[in-house]
């Protein structure tokens, strides 16, 4: 509660100098504006649009706000457990395995309600990451979510009839990177990953795990991973220090960075106060005691001081960078051949023109390319056709002579039995005639005996 | 009072909310400091706010826009002063940064003397609405740049304000063929100008006939029924309708009214006072303006007004940027040439209405 109060006084400082300052200010702004063709007028009297951002901030509320946090890390390093911790709230709590074959990325989004305000909060965690034996392709899943939110956002962007209002940002507006408290230095898979995110999204490294690490040994770990971060090139989230009202505290918490993190949603008897902790037969690790570790330092600057200026690098920085080099590689520019701006109208028509024209040209290609496989197929099926006539004249000619050959035979066979029979005829007359003269009836019976046997 | 509350489309299906889960927080975050992050934010970056007055000359626009602003924006032209009403209609436009409480704003006001002063007033409004697109024009090419302005300067019309004459009967032709191609493109607040020669019936009898006029002709005025989000804003908003256009009376003078200081036009029968409810609604219009609804204002000019702009020009493939015809803003030597953009016509309109109409209509 006392940050509360501590805020709250905060902002009115910061009105309070803005009023004390105004004569140089104004000064200053006369200068400013007298490039810009614009006249500073005094009023006399009261006009009231000091409401203005009161009327800012009731829209913000209605509309409510949107943060998503990416959680690099490995699995078993703490990244539910300090999530939990941060806001204060138990969100889902299986432990991932540790088999994965690939990184995956898994997101999950929750709604959070403090006083008036609406905060539709996105946890996007790596599961599996550092778990497989080569971990050459961890990194690039996490790459191309990221890219693929912004892809998405673009593409909203660039519709004809777009809602951008009331789209839903899933664009990651700060990644969270766990380093694990080995006391060293950055692991190989730490460098590469980082560097390889910390053009698109804006990284907050921690140390967790941090009640593992002793206090001196915490300070030189600190120092190694900085130097380290520095020589490598890579870019992290520096806490912004132009506002006077946070520059202070901004500018001593960048010398705090990395912060070294405990999470526990435990609570643990201190004293008579229920705190959160973290229980060991050596002693008690209290989160929210800024001499055991950093958690309180993170929360602040991550939730209570700068959440919106995370949002606005992410909008105006990396998704604008993101924007250009994919308008770029599309192949649009904004200066024509002479030198003339183009419109970015324009060359989306030319390109789209393009594009038709070559899509025609495919189009006619196909168009004979089926023409002449018709053609081929017809051939060939004719060629068959054509076989198959033949076949079939041969084969009825065969047919044919077969026939005429039986016809033949069965002929012949025909005059045989006719000559056959006439022969058989003529011998039984000649077989009759020697039997007439001598006894009639021997003779009768005898061909009646003979005429039995024909 | 956030615009544009209706049934998402099926092509932004696919970016609406995931499942979301309802938390329950254990104990205090923070998170609310997001809004005083929010406020800093704001006041370091300031705020921008442009204003367009139309309205025959004599008037009192300018006199009005001073009284808003409390300060002298305009030239109030005094009649008799050898200053020449213009031929043709020019637009000019004023800039100034005034300061309140810490709270910077550029106001630009862009006066409109010359209409409807010819005697043929046919399509004077068509270089109002080419100032109008032009603005809309201006934005979205920086839009669509590939290396975009971190803060794109912001120079459209977010509000008209429309100065009816104190006729004491009903809209004349002219007043409702301009709203009602005006009221289509920018957000326009009607009122009735020098209501100090009206009695209170004779206002509302006005008031009243202007209503039915507005309602007859379909046309929509600030704030429009369809943007109301909740019924919080429906309540407020009707309040606001009912009364809509505000009788107001302006005056830059100050005089001494029962020991106070105040505001008002001085006559041989009493003082006027600006500020008095009793007397004139001039109150009502600046709180409209300034004190409550100027967010939503830029809201809606951002989000719907400038959207239809936006899906009109892109469905158009072969209408070239900056083609002839834009008004510029220095005063033309010749008549005002009619612009070759679409907006000129009358009739069936170009730009679709949001709410009432999703489909794409072509040129």
């Amino acid at each position: 509660m006392s940050s509360e109060v501590a805020r709250h006084l905060l902002f009115q400082s910061h009105m309070a100098t803005k009023t004390a300052h105004m004569s140089p200010q104004v000064f200053d702004n006369d200068e400013k504006q007298k490039k810009e063709n614009t006249r500073s007028l005094a009023m006399s009297g009261h006009v009231g649009f000091e409401s203005l951002p009161d009327q800012l901030v009731n829209r913000s509320i209605q509309q409510g706000f949107c943060f998503n946090i990416l959680c690099v890390g490995e699995t078993g390093i703490g990244k539910s457990t300090l999530i939990d911790t941060l806001f204060n709230t138990n969100f889902e709590d299986h432990e991932s395995s540790h088999f994965y074959p690939h990184v995956r990325l898994k997101a999950q989004t929750y709604e959070l309600q403090e006083s008036n305000v609406r905060l539709k909060l996105t946890i996007v965690n790596t599961v599996g990451f550092g778990d497989q034996i080569n971990k050459e392709e961890s990194y690039q899943p996490i790459v191309d979510y990221i890219d693929a939110q912004f892809e998405a956002y673009l593409q909203e962007e660039l519709k004809i009839k777009r809602s951008l209002f009331n789209y839903h940002d899933s664009r990651i507006h700060v990644c969270l990177y766990f380093i694990s408290p080995t006391g060293h230095s950055l692991k190989t898979l730490d460098l590469l990953t980082m560097k390889s995110l910390d053009s698109k999204v804006n990284i907050i490294p921690v140390i967790a795990k941090a009640d593992a690490i002793s206090k001196t040994e915490l300070q030189k770990f600190k120092i190694k991973i900085m130097s380290e971060l520095v020589s490598n090139g890579v870019q992290i989230y520096q806490f912004p220090t132009d506002d006077e009202t946070i520059a202070k505290i901004n500018a001593s918490m960048n010398g705090h960075l990395p912060f070294a993190v405990v999470g526990s949603m435990d609570e643990v008897k201190v004293g008579n106060k229920m705190v959160k902790a973290r229980q060991y037969p050596w002693g008690i690790v209290q989160v929210e005691n800024e001499n055991h570790c950093d958690f309180v330092k993170l929360r602040e600057m991550l939730i209570c001081t700068n959440m919106e200026d995370l949002r606005d690098e992410t909008h105006t920085r990396h998704y604008e960078l993101y924007r250009r080099r994919k308008l770029e590689e599309m192949g649009l520019t904004d200066m024509g051949p002479e030198n003339k701006p183009l419109s970015l109208q324009e060359t989306y028509e030319a390109k789209r023109h393009e594009f038709y024209g070559e899509r025609q040209r495919k189009e006619e290609e196909m168009k004979q390319l089926f023409v002449q496989r018709v053609k081929e197929k017809e051939a060939v099926l004719k060629e068959a056709e054509r076989e198959l006539q033949a076949k079939f004249e041969h084969l009825k000619r065969v047919h044919q002579e077969e026939k005429l050959r039986l016809e033949e035979k069965r002929r012949l066979l025909e005059e045989e039995i006719i000559a056959f029979s006439k022969k058989k005829a003529t011998s039984e007359i000649y077989q009759n005639q020697p039997f007439m003269t001598p006894g009639g009836n021997v003779r009768k019976d005898k061909d009646r005996k003979n005429s039995s046997f024909m | 009072m956030d615009p544009l509350r209706q049934s998402p489309s099926p092509s932004s299906s696919r970016a609406s909310s995931p499942r979301t889960l309802p938390c329950e927080m254990l104990g205090y975050v923070g998170i609310e400091a997001v809004l005083d992050q929010l406020k800093i934010k704001a006041m370091k970056m300031g705020f921008e706010f442009n204003i367009m007055v139309v309205g025959q000359s004599g008037l009192g626009k300018s006199t009005m826009v001073n009284t808003l602003f409390k300060s002298k924006m305009c030239k109030s032209t005094m009649p008799g002063l050898g200053v020449p009403t213009p031929q043709t209609l020019q637009l000019q436009s004023v800039t100034h940064v005034i300061e309140e409480s810490g709270v910077k704003l550029k106001l630009t006001v862009t006066d409109t003397p010359g209409f409807g002063d010819q005697i043929n007033n046919d399509k004077c409004w068509d270089p109002i609405l080419g100032y109008i697109s032009e603005q809309y024009e201006k934005y979205l090419q920086e839009e669509i740049l590939i290396t975009r302005q971190r803060h794109i300067p912001d120079t459209r019309v977010h509000c008209c304000v429309y100065f009816v004459p104190p006729t004491g009967h009903c809209l004349r032709p002219l007043d409702i063929e301009f709203l009602q191609r005006l009221c289509r493109t920018v957000n326009v607040v009607p009122v009735i100008a020098r209501a100090d020669s009206l009695t209170i019936e004779e206002r509302e009898a006005f008031r009243h006939r202007i209503q039915e006029n507005l309602k007859t002709h379909g046309i929509e005025v600030y704030p429009q029924k369809c943007f109301d989000e909740d019924i919080n804003d429906k309540i407020l908003n009707s309040k606001i309708r009912e009364r809509i256009p505000f009788a107001v009376v302006g005056a830059d003078r100050e005089h001494i009214v029962n020991g106070r200081c105040v505001l008002g036009r001085k006559t041989k029968w009493g003082i006027i006072e600006v500020e008095n409810m009793a007397h004139c609604e001039f109150p009502l219009l600046r709180d409209l303006l300034i004190r409550s609804h100027l967010q939503d204002l830029k809201d809606i000019t951002h989000n719907v007004h400038y959207e239809n702009y936006r899906i009109f020009r892109l469905n158009e493939s072969h209408v070239l940027p900056r083609g002839p015809g834009w008004v510029n803003l220095a005063p033309a030597p010749a008549s005002v040439p009619a612009p070759a953009g679409p907006q000129a016509s009358p009739g069936p309109p170009k730009v679709c209405w949001w709410a009432k109409d999703n489909s794409d209509e072509e040129c």
